[in-house]
């Protein structure tokens, strides 16, 4: 285990590398730079500019230095943001994104897997029936359509919460239910399959033979192999859900990471798309290593050595 | 639980209105009550790029900075020039010196006295190139300005002086009769010298280390969400300042700005969605205020190449077959106005020039703008292809497909529409790589010249390409002149001379629109958008 651990980890670098290089040269290749504006700039500002920033390097030297600084944990300076660095910025956007994720995941798991099981022990029936089609139509509404009528409901006809950020819980609802209904309805859907399927297996017809009741049968014995889909699913969503939602991010004014992916890239502000793009990339190797290990865990015919 | 969600589903699909409502009269039994708690929450469009005032370049940078700093003028509500940290000044004959007398009471947040060496610092902090500031050539009246920007003098070279701790002088190149606007810029404002040296500017600019001497100082600065400032207890005029805290919020999302005043959480907003102008106008008039802006929008042409070079007739011919008044009432229908001229006719110091065939019925220019086609060797059987490009936005989107219908209309013009994304935009504007191009010019100052130089064949912003040494000639008369009337006649002339030859399309001068509560009380719109928030106070609501 601790050798397969390890092994993994390593394997990380090479694919960590791959994804900081792609992204560097993509991004200086797209047309258009950092402080184009407008208005051009004087020239001696602009050398100026890009001597600071060290863009007058020739680019394989500029790579070189960049992830010399990434293995310090320094993604450089922030081109758009010029009195913060990357690592400050997702410093102070990230708990925040995590905060709102980490609830989220939680909400949806709790809901997701409660419904896709009840969906599942009344397979074909109303009940199953309704929990489909809510979940159906809740992968099916995104999340800028979404969120804008928890909006219009609860901030401003209702006036029940806040429309925007503040920090506060009450700030979290709307944004944390507009980032956990679509995962809560993929949940429930998984979860359903790999519930019907686990209850016809021949174990659970020896448990139901055995006479034990259902709860037991479904709590102790179907649920955990049911769950394989619905981590393996996890570990990616997670990765993608507490790092942050553009779309959320932006409707709810919060300050999270999210946005620095698109505003980033709109700006031309290589540091910070880098250093968001890094950061994502090792998060998702995380997560889904953490998902084999969980794998291990829930399903005894799966052996690390 | 039934009738709750019968209710948000009645509430969804009426979409009855029932946004924030204040309980009471506002401003109490006498209409000018105020509020308790005195703090205000604005929309301000993008983050602050950086709080340095000389660093600044964007909208946001500058509503914050003129709360957290004062130059030495300042503007008041409706937009006029007012004593900021200079309570007087006198200028010589020639137009040419200016001195300025400081007030003995302008205090930074520290308690230090603001100085004429504070102002002689910050602005040649703001014109040394290795301050890295984008807006340093709103100083280059200043002597020697334009030379210490281009790092051929030292920035000690600049033509600004303190005399003594309250007397400060300023000699300029040319005279200039807006140079008293260029000092609300916070490119002229001063810092706070021994901090900012102190600190060798690495993290000054953050809460608890940037000293500021406007009515505001620094509290707090949380990216992607908001910067609260907090009152100035030392401000000189602390005492006329009547909102204590104040929070500019990133509001880049204008849907979800709108929804956070309707919510109440926003007491005024950066801008609304024209998607929902009509709506607003139908369910909230009394909150939207529209003004004229100092800005034009038009359609730049590239006159490097073929088919725009040397072929004057065709490009009247483009600028004559589109009918302003449907792009204005039908598309933009903010109360934009059609423009005929390239300057903004609210311009300070100005009287505008217009196209000749402005007075002219649609028609009629329709019918001059066919003959021109012809002229420039275009037919039916030989139309004009033309690529128009513009950067990705609704607006602009609607414009260019209106434009584009007109132009086949009228005249059998195929053209083929690109969108770019701004940065790459830039790009291709800036290397002259397309035929049309659409751009917008907001005036850095209320003062003709902002428009007229970037028509200039030398000036950096010049991308049509377009040089008429005529119009050079008239550009430099106006610069020497202290005459204000003589010095806007050749502004005139050079309009004149601009609209003859037609490098750029005008097509409507911008108007500003936003969102204000009833309870905010003293907001006035003017043509640069520009309010300071000491002047606005929080009714009873």
């Amino acid at each position: 285990m601790l050798r397969y651990s390890i092994r993994r980890l390593l394997g990380a670098i090479p694919t960590l590398f791959v994804l900081i290089a792609i992204a560097f040269f993509m991004m200086r290749v797209a047309p258009g730079g950092p402080f184009d504006q407008e208005r051009s700039l004087p020239v001696e500002v602009e050398a100026n500019l890009r001597a600071a920033y060290r863009l007058d390097e020739p680019l394989y030297l500029q790579f070189a230095r960049y992830l010399g600084g990434v293995l310090h944990g320094d993604f450089g300076p922030s081109f758009h943001y010029r009195d913060y660095t990357v690592t400050e910025l997702i410093a102070a956007g990230f708990p925040v994104s995590l905060k709102l994720g980490a609830t989220a995941i939680l909400l949806a798991v709790v809901v997701g897997v409660t419904a896709g099981s009840i969906a599942a022990l009344r397979q074909n029936r109303v009940t199953d029936h309704a929990v489909m089609t809510v979940s159906m139509t809740g992968i099916s509404i995104p999340n800028f359509v979404m969120a804008p009528i928890l909006i219009l409901v609860f901030a401003i006809y209702l006036r029940w919460l806040p429309a925007g950020w503040g920090g506060a819980l009450r700030n979290m609802v709307l944004p944390v239910i507009a980032l956990a209904l679509p995962q809560i309805a993929y949940i429930a859907r998984l979860t359903r399959g790999s519930m019907i399927e686990v209850l016809r297996s021949n174990f659970i017809r020896t448990a139901k033979a055995q006479g034990l009741s259902t709860r037991t049968i479904v709590l102790k014995h179907a649920l955990k192999p049911a769950l394989l889909p619905v981590v393996s699913y996890l570990g990616p969503a997670t990765a993608a859900v507490i790092t942050g939602s553009v779309v959320i991010e932006q409707i709810f004014g919060v300050p999270g990471i999210g946005r620095f992916f698109v505003q980033g890239a709109l700006n031309r502000d290589y540091t910070l798309v880098m250093g968001v793009v890094v950061f994502y990339g090792a998060l998702i190797i995380a997560f889904n290593f953490l998902v084999d290990l969980a794998y291990a865990w829930l399903d005894p015919k799966v052996k690390y050595s | 639980m039934k009738r709750v969600t019968a209710f948000c589903a009645a509430l969804l699909l009426a979409a009855c209105s029932t946004d924030y409502e204040p309980a009471g009269p506002i401003g109490g039994e006498s209409g000018t009550e105020l509020a308790a708690r005195q703090v205000i929450h604005i929309g301000n469009g993008a983050d602050p790029q950086t709080l340095d005032p000389h660093r600044a370049q964007g909208v946001p940078e500058s509503n914050i900075g003129r709360d957290l700093f004062e130059g030495l003028i300042a503007e008041a509500p409706n937009g006029d020039l007012i004593p900021g940290v200079a309570e007087s000044w006198e200028i010589s004959e020639d137009g040419k010196t200016y001195t300025f007398r400081l007030r003995e009471n302008a205090r930074w947040s520290n308690g230090d006295p603001v100085t004429a060496g504070d102002f002689e610092f910050g602005m040649r902090r703001s014109v040394d190139p290795a301050t890295l500031s984008v807006y340093s050539f709103i100083l280059s009246p200043i002597e020697n300005a334009d030379a210490i920007i281009a790092g051929e003098m030292p920035p000690e070279a600049l033509g600004v002086k303190a005399i003594d701790d309250r007397t400060l002088e300023i000699r300029l190149a040319n005279p200039t009769p807006y140079f008293l606007g260029l000092l609300t810029h916070s490119a002229s404002y001063a810092v706070h010298r021994a901090s900012v040296e102190a600190s060798g500017g690495e993290d000054y600019w953050r809460p608890g280390k940037l000293i500021s001497n406007g009515a505001y100082m620094l509290d707090e600065f949380v990216v992607q969400s908001h910067v609260k400032l907090v009152k100035n207890p030392y401000y000189w005029n602390a005492d006329a300042v009547t909102i204590d805290e104040v929070y500019w919020h990133e509001t880049e999302d204008i849907n979800a700005e709108l929804k956070r005043f309707r919510a109440g959480e926003l007491d005024m907003t950066m801008t609304i969605p024209k998607s929902q102008l009509s709506w607003i106008r139908e369910n909230m008039p009394d909150r939207l205020v529209i003004a004229p802006y100092l800005g034009s929008y038009y359609y730049g042409l590239n006159l490097t190449k073929p088919p725009f070079k040397d072929n004057k007739a065709l490009r009247r011919a483009l600028a004559l077959a589109i009918d302003r008044d449907i792009i204005t009432k039908q598309i933009t229908a903010a109360g934009e106005i059609p423009a005929y001229g390239w300057i903004p006719p609210q311009t300070a110091n100005y009287r505008g020039a217009q196209m000749p065939e402005a007075e002219w019925t649609q028609e009629e220019r329709e019918a001059e703008a066919r003959r021109l086609y012809a002229q420039a060797g275009y037919s039916a059987e030989n139309p004009l292809h033309v690529e128009l490009l513009y950067n990705t936005h609704d607006d602009h989107r609607r414009i260019a497909v209106a434009v584009a219908a007109m132009w086949r209309e009228v005249l059998g013009v195929q053209t083929s529409l690109v969108n770019q994304e701004w940065k790459v935009y830039l790009d291709t504007r800036n290397q002259f790589r397309t035929q049309v191009f659409r751009a917008g010019w907001i005036g850095d100052y209320n003062d003709a010249y902002t428009f007229a130089e970037i028509q200039h064949s030398k000036s950096e912003l010049n991308n049509t390409g377009w040089a008429n040494p005529e119009y050079d000639r008239l550009l430099a008369l106006a610069s020497a002149e202290t005459d204000l009337d003589k010095r806007a006649d050749y502004l005139q002339q050079a309009e004149r001379v601009l609209l003859e030859d037609m490098p750029l399309i005008p097509i409507y001068f911008y108007v500003t629109a936003r969102m204000v509560q009833p309870w905010v009380a003293g907001y006035e719109a003017n043509i640069m958008d520009h309010f300071r928030t000491q002047d606005l106070k929080i009714l009873k609501h």
